[in-house]
């Protein structure tokens, strides 16, 4: 049984279709890119799959003991966040808020999550600080960490490294690789960049005009051939 | 100064009215700050002033209908209102600003109209006055609405202590947290409500004018100087009984109005938090 499949998806906003027929599946370890032009409709899959925008129709089905609201979310920056006054412990911690329940206070254990995902990301030093003092990559780590906090199993990231310098990028990356590969925590990652899409991920999903899903050598493959992205427009960029 | 003092102590020791007066303001200022923090950092700043201008267009429902408790009244139509501002919140049509400014000068037009077509008073421009500015009424207060606002804000502030984790979290990503499976939408409607009780609370003290400065200021500038939601939270509340407590003190002893000599402290405090912040850049959470 897949982590995540989606049969016949259509995905839309406020009764607008954006893309219909999508079919795939996500199996657990899996390391997955999606791809696609600007307003192809990448983020709305993402607010679908996460059950953020309702689907139009079709079916998510939930699997491997997954469940809605167990997956960890790295959403693109708001403007709320850049000058929230709270500390980064504050903010991994915050990821916790999905175990509360009906208790009012974070528990022990959860506090020690938290914890172990601040030194996971290495923010040990950078604790106490407030958030909106750090760098770009220092807060897409923060938001990594709490996204941790909320998941064991599957991690989505909606283009983690929009805005970072190369170092960070790189950093960013690693970090996520890192976790895919000796965590084993599934990584569903929205992207604009096609080089670390074919460096990093086992299987791509290429939305637009037409429709790719498969493991990245087949995408290869008939990239060579067709020149499939250029006609998406990928490749331009 | 020890005159000022002196005659302080006399009103305060000598007269109920006096002491119910602090016990009010120092409960409204601790309630409205600690969720002005909140309200700011998700760019409700101006819910406050709107919602105040619509239970000033309840009140005068009320004064219309010849209501003599008109709390309830109040109460209920600013809690709607304050529902229907949160909740359509990113997805409506009219976006926030728009829609607090449209809801709140709608309201005002419809309060000044009602009281010019029915109002018996004779004095008319002086009713709509005490009602926008805050009147004396701070100062007459039954021992009922001093038990009612000791009673609704205890209840506030227990919400607020007993939510105050999941408050964060839908307030730094409302996305995150519904994505994670926290019910952002039902702690929107609990904000909701308890800001619209705030309000009318608070419409006693500083007149509905003047509220959002109850509810801005004191997060504001908490603001500048700390960097922990924690810290920003503790210390306006404490910024705001403080301020609160020195306008109240002042307008008794000076004969000022007590709303405005409150926004005027708040403002003081305003400016030195800023200086501070300015000159110490970074104080550890």
């Amino acid at each position: 049984m897949a982590l995540l499949t989606c049969k016949d998806l259509c995905i839309g906003y406020e009764g607008r279709e954006i893309l219909h027929g999508l079919n795939f599946s996500v199996e657990q370890g899996d390391y997955m890119c999606i791809l696609g032009e600007n307003g192809s409709g990448k983020s709305t899959l993402m607010k679908t799959l996460l059950g953020l925008v309702p689907s139009m129709s079709g079916e998510i089905i939930f699997g491997d003991g997954l469940q809605k609201g167990q997956i960890g979310y790295l959403p693109q920056q708001t403007d709320v966040q850049r000058d929230f006054p709270a500390s980064v412990k504050e903010i991994v911690l915050s990821g916790c808020a999905n175990r509360l329940g009906l208790r009012p206070f974070y528990s022990k254990e959860q506090k020690q999550l938290a914890q172990e995902n601040i030194e996971k990301m290495g923010l040990t030093e950078l604790k106490n600080r407030c958030y909106r003092e750090l760098s770009g990559g220092q807060q897409q780590r923060v938001l990594l960490a709490r996204a941790l906090c909320a998941t064991q199993k599957a991690l989505l990231l909606d283009e983690p490294v929009s805005g970072l310098d190369p170092n960070a990028t790189a950093h960013m990356y690693e970090l996520v690789h890192k976790l895919n590969k000796e965590s084993g925590i599934t990584i569903i990652m929205i992207s604009h960049d096609i080089q670390a899409a074919m460096t990093y991920a086992d299987r791509i999903l290429h939305i637009g005009k037409k429709v790719f899903f498969g493991s990245r050598d087949e995408y290869l493959a008939r990239l060579d051939k067709t020149g499939f992205a250029q006609q998406g427009g990928e490749a331009d960029a | 100064m020890l005159d000022a003092f002196d005659k302080l102590y006399t009103y305060i020791t000598e007269f109920a009215f006096v002491r119910y007066a602090l016990i009010v303001g120092v409960l409204i200022a601790l309630c409205s700050s600690l969720l002005g923090v909140t309200l700011v950092l998700k760019r409700f700043s101006f819910i406050g002033d709107g919602l105040s201008h619509v239970a000033f267009g309840a009140m005068t429902i009320a004064a219309v209908l010849k209501l003599t408790n008109d709390m309830p009244l109040i109460l209920c139509i600013t809690i709607i209102s304050a529902i229907l501002l949160l909740r359509t919140g990113k997805n409506a049509k009219i976006k926030g600003d728009a829609a607090v400014a449209m809801i709140s000068v709608s309201a005002l037009a419809i309060g000044y109209l009602l009281m010019n077509i029915f109002s018996s008073s004779s004095n008319l421009s002086g009713d709509v006055c005490t009602t926008l500015f805050g009147s004396t009424s701070i100062l007459t207060l039954t021992t009922t609405e001093v038990w009612l606002c000791i009673g609704l804000s205890a209840v506030v502030l227990a919400v607020f202590v007993l939510f105050y984790n999941k408050v964060f979290s839908v307030t730094f990503d409302e996305d995150f947290a519904r994505a994670t499976g926290v019910k952002a939408s039902l702690y929107n409607l609990i904000l909701a409500v308890v800001i619209a009780v705030i309000i009318v609370l608070a419409m006693n003290l500083v007149g509905s004018l003047l509220i959002s400065a109850l509810v801005i200021f004191p997060a504001l500038s908490a603001m500048r100087v700390f960097k922990s939601f924690r810290s920003v939270t503790v210390c306006s509340g404490v910024l705001s009984v403080v301020c609160t407590l020195l306008g109240i003190c002042i307008s008794i002893v000076y004969g000022t109005p007590v709303g405005s000599t409150i926004v005027a402290v708040d403002m003081v405090a305003f400016g030195v938090f800023m200086v501070i912040g300015k000159f110490c850049g970074r104080v550890k959470a």
